[in-house]
């Protein structure tokens, strides 16, 4: 069983609003400083399933692939920490500002040179652009089936079985294999890397990948190829002006917020 | 752009009625069109053909109907394969899908498919008439703030538009339009991915997206019996209960209660939120509530930024409190 999970680097999602910011001119978001990527939350998850897909089969190749710069080794080394067995970093400067369809065109380049592929395994949407695009769109590219927003996944003669993730409940399909298969927040938790983990992460060779290795056409991806362009780019925080409800003690003030609530229900 | 100005709406129903989603989509494109001087089609699937009607009340020129027995909800191979044919043949140059099961899924792979610019959530689509090009604006990094796009070239744009973004036009049953039955079926052997099993999640009584109040708990509820509390305040209230994201993946709470990006967008006239944080994934879903009340323990909690009235409070001691004086009145 070969298993290729992708994971992005992304600015932590749970930082405080207040130290998102962004430069209005080249309309890129400013990295506040001192705050290390982070793989995105969802991606974490899709590592995760990999890692019991592995051990349901007692046995399996997990290779974590990432497009992206400096950053990434972190992050493959995350995925590695985890369980994660090979790790591959793609780089190119052709690569930069490449769309959902560009990176999906580059990572589909990837599986084809990894070679062996039974799943492929990634986060619902990557928690920067919040697309959920990239899954879908490699899936097509290869000529694979795909489920996206799962729960739960697991492999049973040769078929695998994807609990899905509904507006008003579940779904399970059955898809043959190979498939992609996105990895949504219900599925639980990602596990803590174990000390050991951590160790064999920091040890572990990272393959490096440009476009040459991948023999994609740097004409086809990056900003140029882009299908929409970003016009402007604009922090959003909406405020309104509180009115905090005190009192003596939190149940005077509390007594207070049951009068304001009956004068504001409709 | 290209000269042809056609838009494709694909429709969903829910009991034979074109949902809240798909009537928006349709008063978005009565406008755009109007502005750019095109037509509305409007692609109705499997069950769904019942809406014709409804659909040209509600803004279509054209409604496409494909009673093809595998275009159900849960298969997006066969919906994908067959609005790929239709977008193939009418040639559109906007196609609008709803933020839903649906669009989350076929809109990527239809995207892929025809060579489209693609955004997906979007809040807003508008027709830049200077530039001759549509605009979506879509909120990203959680929320937290806002992109425009424009698309390159001459290619079809298709996006997905999120609930409650953009408002559907006064249907007019006086309307006229004409209903196109599409006779191609679906090849049966592209559909690779088999549906074995739904669990489907019947809300009882009013929906969250329709409620006028909604009594929302967060993580610091601690637990399900947090929210069997704040469920006796809701029924109280006549509201509805909501979650965030935390409750929901903790197991305290069925998904079909979570609002937030990736769950119900909502608007309510009140909006009471107990132990909510107020993260920026959360709050996207409810900016556009008339009223918000908070109650957080934390004086610095985000959420006491977006709301009108807030407490600093122990809910534990507060929820009580509030139940009581609801069954008293006044």
């Amino acid at each position: 069983m070969d298993i290729i999970v992708f994971v992005k680097p992304v600015l932590d999602p749970d930082m405080p609003p207040a130290k998102f910011s962004v430069d209005g001119k080249t309309n890129r978001v400013i990295p506040p400083e001192g705050m290390p990527l982070v793989i995105s939350p969802y991606d974490a998850l899709a590592v995760e399933a990999a890692l019991k897909i592995k051990e349901a089969a007692k046995g399996a190749k997990i290779t974590a692939v990432t497009m992206a710069g400096p950053f990434a080794v972190e992050v493959l080394r995350k995925a590695v920490a985890m369980g994660a067995d090979e790790a591959v970093q793609i780089n190119d400067p052709a690569f930069e500002d490449s769309d959902a369809f560009s990176t999906a065109l580059i990572l589909a380049a990837a599986v084809k040179k990894i070679g062996k592929c039974d799943i492929i395994l990634c986060g619902r949407q990557a928690a920067d652009w919040d697309n959920g695009v990239v899954g879908s769109v490699i899936a097509e590219y290869l000529g694979f089936p795909s489920v996206i927003r799962a729960k739960g996944i697991s492999v049973a003669d040769g078929k695998l079985k994807v609990e899905r993730v509904i507006t008003n409940g579940f779904e399970i399909f059955e898809v043959g294999l190979p498939a992609v298969v996105t990895l949504s927040s219900e599925m639980g938790q990602a596990r803590i890397p174990t000390g050991w983990g951590i160790i064999n992460a920091a040890k572990k060779q990272i393959q490096k990948w440009s476009a040459a290795d991948l023999g994609v056409d740097a004409a086809g991806v990056g900003k140029a190829a882009a299908r929409n362009q970003l016009v402007k780019l604009y922090t959003f925080s909406p405020s309104r002006t509180c009115e905090m409800v005190t009192g003596k003690d939190e149940k005077e003030a509390a007594e207070k917020l049951a009068e304001k609530i009956m004068d504001i229900k409709p | 752009m290209a000269d042809n100005r056609h838009i494709l709406v694909i429709g969903e129903v829910e009991k034979e009625k074109l949902t809240s989603t798909s009537r928006e989509l349709l008063g978005g494109a009565h406008r755009l069109a109007a502005q750019m001087g095109g037509t509305v089609n409007l692609l109705l699937m499997g069950p769904a053909v019942a809406a014709a009607e409804e659909g040209i009340h509600y803004g279509a020129d054209k409604v496409y109907t494909s009673k093809d027995a595998m275009l159900s909800e849960s298969n997006s191979d066969a919906c994908t394969i067959m609005i790929d044919a239709l977008c193939r043949k009418i040639q559109p140059v906007l196609c609008l899908f709803g933020q839903s099961d649906l669009g989350r899924d076929a809109a990527p792979r239809l995207a892929a498919k025809l060579n489209a610019g693609l955004c997906m959530d979007c809040v807003e689509v508008t027709f830049d008439a200077g530039n001759n090009r549509i605009l979506q604006t879509r909120p990203v990094f959680g929320g937290k703030a806002m992109a425009v796009m424009a698309t390159t070239g001459d290619r079809l744009q298709i996006n997905t538009v999120r609930a409650k973004a953009i408002a559907p036009e006064e249907p007019k049953a006086d309307r006229k339009g004409e209903v196109i039955p599409v006779t191609d079926a679906v090849d049966a052997s592209l559909v690779k991915v088999k549906l074995v099993e739904a669990k489907k999640i019947e809300t009882e009584g009013v929906k969250l997206e329709d409620a006028k109040i909604i009594v929302a708990g967060g993580g610091g509820l601690g637990g399900p019996e947090g929210f069997e509390m704040i469920a006796q305040l809701a029924k109280l209230m006549g509201g509805v209960v909501g979650a965030t994201r935390v409750p929901v993946d903790e197991n305290w709470v069925p998904l079909s209660m979570e609002i937030g990006q990736t769950g119900k967008i909502v608007s309510p006239d009140l909006y009471i939120a107990i132990g909510i944080s107020g993260a920026a994934q959360h709050v996207t879903g409810i900016v556009n509530s008339k009223k918000i009340v908070a109650i957080n323990r934390d004086p610095d909690a985000n959420i006491f930024r977006m709301a009108d009235v807030g407490l600093v409070a122990d809910y534990k001691v507060a929820v009580p409190i509030l139940i009581e004086k609801m069954k008293a009145g006044r």
